[in-house]
């Protein structure tokens, strides 16, 4: 039975699109099949982070509509095995997407793949709530940054009542906190949230700290995946997220400033 | 921090302040999330029935819903009534 995973946040900007793609692909590295869904309808990017926009054919919109099948429309990666993107569509808008025909669709791929990934768009609008209705585990993506850390609350709220698992009083959805963007030398020197003072706050289970980076632009920029950036402080972060989320107990790398030397420690820089 | 920092440094922690300022709005909006629908409407009528007898202000009245365990719910309510007696 596939696993359907939301990548959620609230904020926009935080790093849903680049934390899907990263961990999608990191799950087909592992030898799972999965299949990343863009659900932002209008504003589809996936595509683009994950370097097949001009494969694109048909799309999500386009199958709930019986326009084309899942076969024609799952647009296979070509570095990875067993790793499929279903793209969201250009020119419809949220409403084009129904509870009946996302599960509709989903159930489908349910039969097929590992891993069910929905990249949700920012917000808390039709698009977030379909997004999240069906999952059963949530990524939550957190910058350490008040607005961010509030939203995050608020999609934890919206996971806990208005999803399918609430409504039919079945468990409730696995909830993980994956906090982007994080500085240790801004946390150091008090001026960012620390990784526990945003747990506290949250409290629920981390499952990755991905440090802000260079690697992550470079990586979009190219439409690689920054996990297949294999010597990036990003890429590594994102592997060790995704070795947690499948159950492995990894120690958290880059949370700590690396030590400097005595001249560097006295005259700074 | 280097030494210089050191001497540099006279600003004040804004992480602290973010995570106080974050603790306290978390805390009401997961209250209001948590409370039932009609309780804004239970606010204004009980409000308007105290209002037959004493003249008070909407911000002299708060009613919170506190789940207990899954038996019990306490609904509190909280009046500061005006020191003039009448």
């Amino acid at each position: 039975m596939a696993k359907i995973i939301v990548v959620t946040s609230g904020k926009g900007g935080v790093g849903k699109t680049t934390s899907s793609a990263a961990i999608g692909t990191g799950l087909a590295l592992k030898g799972h099949k999965t299949v990343i869904i863009d659900f932002d309808i209008g504003l589809r990017n996936l595509d683009l982070i994950m370097g097949c926009e001009r494969r694109v054919v048909y799309d999500f919109v386009n199958v709930i509509n019986g326009e084309a099948n899942l076969k024609q429309t799952l647009i296979k990666d070509k570095r990875i095995d067993n790793l499929f993107i279903l793209p969201a569509s250009q020119t419809r808008d949220k409403d084009a997407l129904t509870k009946d025909g996302v599960e509709r669709v989903l159930n489908e791929l349910a039969k097929d793949f590992d891993f069910i990934l929905c990249d949700s768009p920012a917000g808390i609008e039709a698009g977030a709530m379909m997004a999240l209705y069906f999952a059963d585990e949530a990524i939550v993506v957190t910058n350490p940054e008040v607005s961010s850390v509030r939203d995050s609350d608020r999609i934890l709220g919206m996971l806990s009542s208005k999803s399918r698992r609430a409504e039919q009083g079945q468990d409730s959805i696995k909830e993980h906190l994956l906090l982007t963007r994080y500085n240790p030398e801004r946390v150091e020197k008090g001026e960012m949230l620390s990784v526990d003072d945003v747990k506290e706050i949250l409290s629920i289970d981390l499952v990755g700290v991905i440090p802000e980076s260079q690697a992550v632009l470079n990586a979009s920029n190219s439409g690689q995946p920054v996990i297949l950036d294999k010597d990036s402080d990003a890429g590594q972060a994102y592997l060790d997220t995704v070795e947690r989320l499948l159950g492995e107990n990894v120690p958290f790398r880059f949370l700590t400033v690396e030590k400097k030397g005595l001249l560097k420690r006295i005259f700074g820089g | 921090m280097s030494l210089l920092d050191y001497f540099r440094s006279s600003k004040k922690n804004t992480a602290n302040t973010a995570k106080e300022r974050l603790q306290i709005i978390v805390a009401h909006e997961r209250r209001k999330r948590n409370s039932p629908d009609y309780l804004p409407q239970l606010e204004r009528d009980i409000l308007e029935v105290i209002r037959k007898y004493v003249d008070i202000s909407p911000e002299q009245i708060a009613v919170s819903l506190e789940k207990r365990d899954d038996e019990l719910s306490v609904l509190e309510l909280n009046v500061t009534f005006p020191d003039d007696k009448r």
